[in-house]
């Protein structure tokens, strides 16, 4: 307690990163509503500029993360940042992780309202006979949905082979990126880069996978799209965010990879590592859930 | 302890931290200070007010008289959409981001935000945002048009072609939320100066505490469902169309999911506010601090399993019906501890009335009157008739104008003083004041008698029985409006001269901001203060 009074708490001088990150969110956000109005709206044309916009505010973003980033590495290899400091970044670290959850609980909270009563209620549960009777009398409630109320017809995808294998190295990827924290406490420098490289290509087998299987849906023979009804719907979105934040993942282990390389992070300081090995863990932990929810039940 | 804190911050500040500051625009777009960045959001939430506040005169023109002059429908449906969005999300949240920015460090000795470049980015992605937003007016179709709630299917099957703009431009305003969040939330937790435990901590700070994290929990909600909403409108999904499966229903439960919290974001930190204000023009401290943090508390727990009260006329089972109207009447219980409390802080104190101190008693009449009426609109039974009626518009205007608004408007002239420097006129708040507690109540008392009697909200027309009523309406809210125009002179004025303020201009005031120089140093506290 006595140190840390005394220690003092960093706060940067002025700093151009984050007015260029908002620059790139703004052309993100005005690049994706031009490009989306444009090539899926009402009056479809090829000719917006939207998609241009969009590119540039991804490069924009990427640069801005190089710099803005370089210049807390500097600074904490510099030993400018404090205990404290460190602490704000794990606990910032957290609360993103837990905003992260709620993002997720939106789409499940959807797929256990359609399951539980919008699907059933349109087969006349509860007090809705009328609607079932007369919306859509042929209509009969099963989950997974495979023939929508206005007759979409589509296929489950099943548990077993791809979505079991994915689950195994995703599961597997999360008990190796824990041993390369351990590596990493204990200094063993190899075996540290051993388990995270390791890692990251359990990690990248998995997006091969999903891929694969997205193909696979898409097959005229499974027919399971994303306009396939509700169960297309969830299915869809909840593994396609799924996947996208393990690309997220991935790439910041890949980061963190070429860091160790270059002889980053000691047994004592490596928070940045920490907070890839805790996202690569929420992601896992979703993953677990969404194989039980969309998968299995 | 007063005096050796100040001393020591002046010798401080002059040794370190001289070369930080720049000059010009730069300084504005770089800043990593709390205390800027502070400045910045008051003055983006001040000028959002301004527009989103003409857009509710042309709305209360058109309906001076009953029907249609002006604005086309489909046009005034656009009005009262983005005034809807622009008060919520340009007005009042910013504004209260920008209090906490400005206080919280001061009040809890850290000597910032924590993370202070996040914080920069959470500030700057707001009017990138609000300019997508109020781009969307010179669309094709125009701006969004489907209410403030964006309900489906108003958003998807029938949407005016500005769907993808709203939901990209709701997608970086809440990144900045959720950022802006977390970074109180760990200011508070790992920035407390020594001996500043939570229980010590003032109310203001508890209450942007747990403001932060409603917002964590919510914002991510509101971006999943804006996100079906694209989906929906754009590529095909049907989560919100009962023919491929899903249910219209479904997106008001996630949006209100959302709702519900956002409601009590943009009410708890006016708790805050009022609770600072009141004891210092009472000259006691806060009656009941401790109920205070339990009910504030209470209150954000209890927002989470009351929202679909907002959806009884949904045709909900019997069982939802009855426990969202149960958990919503509860609401009442740690809100009346509230007001007790502040009333009876005031009892037997030696009042004095500055403009701070009239709004913060307006405040707790005011608010105290939305509350009631909130109450009537929680019984299932009686919310039949009442939903989507005037009666509902005067109940939120009632807690988020005299209510939120109020309460910004107090917190203004409060610390006004520490942050310019000087005092702000007291004859021309004492005129703010008055102009906007009797316009305001002009233009919302009479909307409660339209909503009893069945005028619905939403409409650009009415029936001829509506008409005397609506004109006296309009009248107050031209009157409103107009009035908020003093605060403009009244900032300005403060800002560039006055009576110079001293460190303590209130002397009933408590905590540590009024400890520093006023205006407060560009740094404070970059060695905490002990607390006893």
């Amino acid at each position: 307690m006595t140190t840390k009074e005394y220690e003092t708490y960093y706060v940067p001088a002025q700093s151009h990163w984050p007015i260029v990150g908002a620059v790139a969110l703004f052309l993100i956000a005005y690049g994706s509503g031009n490009y989306v109005s444009d090539h899926f709206g009402n009056n479809p044309t090829d000719d917006g500029y939207g998609g241009f916009l969009l590119i540039a505010g991804l490069g924009l973003i990427i640069y801005m993360l190089f710099g803005w980033f370089s210049n807390v590495i500097n600074e904490s290899m510099s030993g400018k940042y404090s205990h404290q400091l460190d602490n704000s970044f794990r606990q910032g670290m957290s609360w993103f992780i837990f905003s992260e959850v709620m993002f997720f609980a939106a789409f499940f909270g959807a797929l256990f309202y359609v399951r539980v009563f919008a699907v059933p209620w349109l087969d006349g549960a509860g007090n809705n006979v009328m609607t079932g009777e007369v919306l859509w009398p042929d209509f009969t409630a099963a989950w997974p949905l495979l023939t929508t109320p206005d007759g979409t017809e589509t296929t489950a995808m099943g548990w077993f082979g791809l979505p079991l294998l994915n689950t195994i190295l995703l599961l597997t990827s999360s008990v190796t990126a824990h041993f390369a924290h351990v590596a990493l406490e204990q200094n063993k420098r190899l075996q540290l880069k051993v388990w995270l490289g390791l890692t990251i290509l359990l990690g990248s087998a998995f997006l091969g996978f999903q891929v694969l299987e997205y193909a696979h849906g898409y097959s005229e023979e499974m027919q399971l799209y994303l306009t396939s009804g509700v169960y297309g719907n969830t299915f869809y979105l909840l593994t396609g965010f799924h996947g996208m934040h393990v690309t997220l993942g991935t790439v910041m282990l890949i980061v963190m990879f070429f860091r160790i390389w270059k002889g980053h992070f000691t047994p004592e300081n490596h928070f940045a590592f920490q907070a890839a090995s805790w996202y690569w863990h929420f992601v896992d932990v979703v993953w677990v859930m969404l194989f039980v929810f969309v998968y299995i039940l | 302890m007063t005096t050796d804190v100040l001393n020591d911050q002046d010798s401080h500040e002059s040794e370190h931290h001289d070369d930080h500051k720049m000059t010009g625009i730069k300084r504005w777009l770089y800043t990593t200070n709390h205390k800027d960045i502070g400045t910045l959001y008051l003055w983006f939430s001040f000028i959002m007010f301004l527009i989103g506040g003409a857009l509710a005169m042309v709305i209360r023109a058109e309906l001076f008289q009953p029907g249609l002059q002006i604005v086309e429908p489909d046009f005034f449906n656009q009005l009262t959409t983005m005034h809807g969005l622009i008060m919520v999300f340009g007005a009042i949240m910013p504004a209260f981001v920008g209090f906490a920015n400005w206080m919280i460090p001061m009040m809890i000795g850290a000597p910032d935000m924590a993370l202070p470049r996040m914080n920069n980015w959470s500030f700057w992605i707001l009017p990138f945002a609000f300019a997508i937003l109020l781009s969307s007016f010179f669309l094709e179709g125009g701006a969004p048009n489907f209410g403030w709630t964006f309900y489906a299917p108003l958003s998807t099957t029938y949407s005016n072609g500005s769907t993808a703009f709203f939901v990209f431009a709701i997608h970086i305003m809440g990144a900045s939320s959720i950022m802006g969040a977390i970074n109180i939330v760990v200011t508070i937790m790992n920035m407390r100066a020594p001996g500043m435990t939570y229980m010590k901590m003032p109310l203001f700070v508890w209450t942007f505490f747990i403001t932060a994290y409603l917002l964590i929990a919510v914002m991510p909600i509101l971006a999943g469902v804006v996100t079906m909403l694209l989906t929906d409108t754009y590529f095909g999904t049907s989560f919100f169309d009962a023919a491929g499966g899903g249910d219209p229903v479904l997106f008001q439960h996630i949006f209100w999911f959302f709702g519900h919290p956002e409601v009590y974001i943009m009410i708890l930190p006016a708790f805050g506010i009022v609770s600072t204000i009141i004891p210092a023009f009472s000259r006691k401290p806060l009656f009941g601090y401790s109920s205070m943090v339990y009910a504030t508390s209470s209150i954000a727990l209890l927002s989470f399993i009351v929202w679909a009260h907002h959806m009884f006329t949904t045709g909900m089972p019997l069982f939802g019906e009855l426990f969202f109207m149960y958990c919503t009447m509860l609401i009442a219980v740690p809100t009346g501890v509230k007001v007790f409390n502040w009333v009876a802080t005031m009892w037997r104190g030696s009042l004095t009335f500055e403009t701070p101190m009239m709004f913060s008693i307006a405040f707790v009449i005011l608010f105290t009157i939305g509350g009631f009426s909130g109450l009537m609109l929680a019984l299932t039974p009686v919310d039949f008739q009442y939903h989507d009626t005037y009666f509902v518009v005067a109940h939120f205007h009632y807690v988020l104008v005299t209510g939120s608004l109020f309460s910004i408007f107090a917190g203004a002239y409060y610390w006004l003083p520490k942050w310019t420097g000087h005092m702000y006129n007291e004859t021309l708040g004492k005129w703010h004041f008055w102009c906007s507690l009797i316009s305001v109540n002009l233009l919302f008392f009479p909307m409660h008698f339209l909503g009893l009697a069945g005028m619905p909200r939403r409409i650009p027309d009415y029936a001829l029985q509506f008409a005397d009523f609506n004109k006296w309406v309009s009248i107050g809210g031209f009157a409103f409006g107009l009035s908020q125009l003093i605060f403009l002179v009244v900032v300005i004025k403060c800002i560039r001269g006055g009576e110079k303020a001293p460190a303590k201009p209130w002397d009933g005031a408590e905590g540590l901001e009024w400890t520093v120089a006023s205006p407060a140093p560009y740094h404070t506290f970059s060695t905490p203060p002990k607390i006893d």
